[in-house]
């Protein structure tokens, strides 16, 4: 192994390697360390070791295929990743997505900021020692968690924001479930801020180590709550605003120093700002009428196929309960009325020949989603910074070339140059505090 | 990167239980304690380990079956979780640690990934780390939700429980 | 004073004319070809004052198999003073499959062209460490490329 730290290490110290697998749970990468005592002379990193090959699965799946495994990127906030794909596709097809749908879409993408948040401080303030911390954080995510579950379906990996607009309206009842939600994070924070903030062991951990100054930052090409730390004032969502950001009110913090404290508060101070944003888009969303309840009384599939082939039937059809939210009466509100990239209501779909004929062709390989020749770049916040997707397309179903800006890609490479001078100790709060996630740092 | 042991002891299924009535029952009582006292490894790599993470603290305690002690040794722990996609580039290290650990020891394979390859079948991906090491317990779901995690590690203790214990003194 | 993206384009015409073939707007992104030659020069020009594109989004490649200029180098550049994005695009020959490192200019262009060269093969003249990034060491061929078949498996261990 010829690594560049074996080539440039002096005869008296000693190397050492922070291999893949250790106890810092944001995955596999491995830090090789040249060290005089305790002290790092220098530093190396090797990432790859999540590489899944992403870009390459993405040139042979059709656009709505691909989906899922924009899910696994950021798998701590995998609803963003989802909208950056889908807008970025909206925006080469030009989709006009409802406004009850992206009202829904920035819930969302406020509570996975917020899960985001919470499990980066979480894991950084366990490996500083506060295990309380970790505990309390990743209660609060379960509850948000369980919101999210019972409208998409899946906790984790969701695969909700659809190309024009979301899968599915939210469930009933949700209200009272965001209510609480939003209280559990807010008592969650409160304590937080009271076990950390003035704690002279955490200052101690956190405070000046690893300073970074804002042209240094910006010479990396960071963004998100770490070029923020720094002080310089970039967001996405004030800067190129999409969705319903521009109607909304909420502030960006910033940071004076740029060191480890100053990321750990940004992310602390944000998520307060989330919570701000998700009770006024609340405020915003009626509640589900009556009328767009489970019903349970109605046909079953079959039945209805075989009435309508002579006739429509006049009764409703009791569809699945896996497609809760997604009956006909929801369709003006979920999704765009586009019937080129839009699946069709499964009523239309039993029922009508021009329903199955287009689900048919939404789905057959070769024909589907097939926007026009040309290539499209366009980026969302993410839990780390800006998430870009660049998608190059040649007129067929399955994109050409589909790249990934992953925003800890920009980050992590900075903390080869971070860490020089201070102690191995200090590498754990700082390697946390950047929030790396291996899924898109590797793709 | 070092030399790495290509010989794996172990690749078939722990034997059941065999001998007279004492031998029996001190097989018993070595698989009980054995199995309530479960020092885990998390190998955490991907987006599993987030469910890992939900697995292990309040909601759903593993603490409250004996498993609650994670051991970021290989030397000190006696269960490695494979937690989420093995790569091919990180499979050297994997088999290395499981070399490093010591007898008795059993693997869980947690997610899609780490049992089949999930969703990934391309050039950087093994497709189950059962090709490199031997495993005990498979746990589907692209996450697992972590009742099923529970649900495994109750099937790991029974069958703790129920085959041949190593023990010193024996002689092979 | 905020600058304007059709004074940066008509400066840019203005100075190189000769260097860039053409510029485009695709659905609202501004994207201008240039020979690789005229890179650096470009760059400097636009990270001054009054334009200060001063950070690097990203540096990507795509694999336009079949046509005679085979890979295509696309910069992503950003302006925070002007809210300003650009996008940078040169191509390159198979035969002849080398260009100017931007590791002078940005630091975060060290790790994203190792990473092209990683799953492409391009090489970066002036790059201080051009390693394998995400694939391991012994691993022959460039994923990305359009003929590597996506199933082809290099093992490091004897698999079962």
């Amino acid at each position: 192994m010829s690594f560049r730290i074996q080539k440039e290490a002096r005869q008296e110290s000693m190397l050492l390697n922070m291999g893949p697998s250790h106890p810092a749970m944001h995955g596999t990468i491995r830090i090789m360390l040249e060290l005089d005592g305790e002290r790092i002379l220098n530093a190396e990193l090797e990432v790859g070791y999540l590489h899944r090959g992403f870009e390459k699965t993405c040139e042979n799946r059709t656009y709505f295929n691909l989906l899922p495994y924009t899910d696994r990127l950021n798998y701590v906030s995998p609803l963003i990743n989802n909208l950056g794909y889908v807008m970025t596709l909206e925006k080469m097809l030009g989709l006009q997505v409802p406004e009850h749908a992206q009202y829904i879409r920035v819930i969302m993408s406020e509570l996975s900021r917020i899960s985001d948040h919470l499990t980066c401080l979480a894991a950084m303030a366990m490996e500083c020692g506060a295990f309380t911390v970790f505990l309390y954080k990743i209660r609060a995510r379960e509850f948000i968690w369980d919101f999210i579950e019972r409208t998409t379906g899946a906790r984790m990996t969701t695969s909700y924001v659809r190309i024009g607009g979301v899968r599915a309206n939210l469930h009933e009842g949700w209200r009272e479930d965001l209510i609480k939600a939003i209280q559990e994070t807010r008592t969650v924070l409160k304590d937080v801020h009271a076990l950390l903030d003035k704690n002279k062991i955490f200052l101690n951990r956190t405070r000046d180590i690893a300073v970074v100054s804002p042209e240094m930052a910006i010479n990396y090409g960071w963004t998100g709550p770490c070029l923020r730390s720094t002080g310089v004032y970039y967001d996405v969502r004030k800067a190129h605003p999409y969705l319903v950001y521009d109607q909304l009110e909420f502030e960006v913090p910033l940071g004076e120093r740029g060191d480890n404290y100053d990321r750990y508060m940004v992310r602390m101070l944000e998520m307060e700002q989330s919570l701000r944003l998700i009770e006024q888009a609340m405020d915003k969303l009626p509640d589900r009428s009556p009328a767009q309840e489970l019903n349970l009384e109605g046909i079953e599939p079959a039945e209805a196929i075989k009435i309508s082939r002579r006739k429509k039937p006049e009764q409703k059809i009791k569809l699945s309960p896996n497609l809760e939210g997604m009956e006909k009466e929801n369709y003006p509100l979920i999704l765009a009325n586009d019937p080129r990239y839009i699946m069709p209501p499964k009523e239309d779909v039993y029922t009508t020949i021009e329903g199955l004929i287009r689900h048919f062709k939404y789905f057959m390989k070769g024909h589907g989603i097939r926007p026009p020749k040309g290539e499209v770049y366009f980026s969302v916040e993410g839990g780390n910074g800006e998430l870009g997707y660049y998608i190059v397309s040649d007129g067929t179903d399955k994109p050409y070339r589909l790249h990934l800006r992953a925003p800890c890609f920009h980050i992590v490479s900075a903390l080869e140059e971070m860490i020089l001078g201070h102690y191995i100790a200090d590498v754990i709060p700082t390697f946390g505090s950047l929030n790396m996630i291996g899924g898109e740092l590797d793709r | 990167m070092g030399k790495i042991i290509d010989d794996i002891p172990r690749w078939e299924p722990h034997p059941p239980i065999q001998g007279g009535f004492i031998t029996t029952k001190f097989n018993e009582l070595l698989g009980w304690a054995r199995k309530f006292s479960l020092f885990h490894y998390p190998f955490v790599t991907a987006c599993c380990g987030m469910e890992y993470m939900s697995a292990a603290c309040a909601h759903f305690d593993i603490d409250r079956f004996g498993a609650g002690w994670t051991r970021f040794s290989p030397r000190q722990s006696d269960m490695l979780l494979v937690v989420g996609t093995v790569t091919q580039k990180l499979a050297p290290v994997l088999r290395t640690v499981y070399n490093q650990m010591t007898n008795p020891k059993w693997v869980v394979a947690f997610g899609a990934c780490a049992v089949s390859g999930g969703i990934y079948d391309n050039y950087a991906v093994v497709q189950g780390i059962d090709r490199i090491i031997p495993v005990d317990i498979y746990i589907p779901g692209c996450p697992p939700r972590p009742e099923t995690v529970l649900d495994a590690l109750v099937k790991l203790q029974e069958k703790i429980q129920k085959h041949e214990q190593e023990w010193r003194w024996k002689s092979k | 004073m905020a600058m304007e993206k059709q004074i940066v384009l008509k400066d840019l015409q203005e100075k190189f004319g000769s260097e860039i073939s053409k510029t485009d707007l695709q659905f609202g992104d501004d994207i201008i070809h240039i020979k690789k030659e005229a890179l650096i020069p470009i760059v400097n020009f636009l990270r001054q004052a009054p334009y200060e594109f001063t950070m690097l989004l990203d540096l990507t490649c795509v694999d336009y198999l079949g046509e005679e200029d085979r890979f295509e180098m696309v910069y992503h550049l950003f302006s925070l003073k002007n809210n300003l994005r650009l996008i940078i695009k040169t191509r390159l020959k198979e035969s002849d499959l080398k260009i100017d490192s931007l590791t002078s200019v940005w630091k975060n262009a060290n790790w994203l062209e190792r990473e092209v060269y990683d799953m492409f093969g391009v090489e970066f003249e002036g790059h201080p460490y051009l390693k394998r990034i995400f694939m391991y060491d012994g691993f022959e061929g460039f994923p990305l490329r359009k003929d590597y078949p996506l199933r082809k498996r290099q093992p490091r261990l004897p698999l079962k």
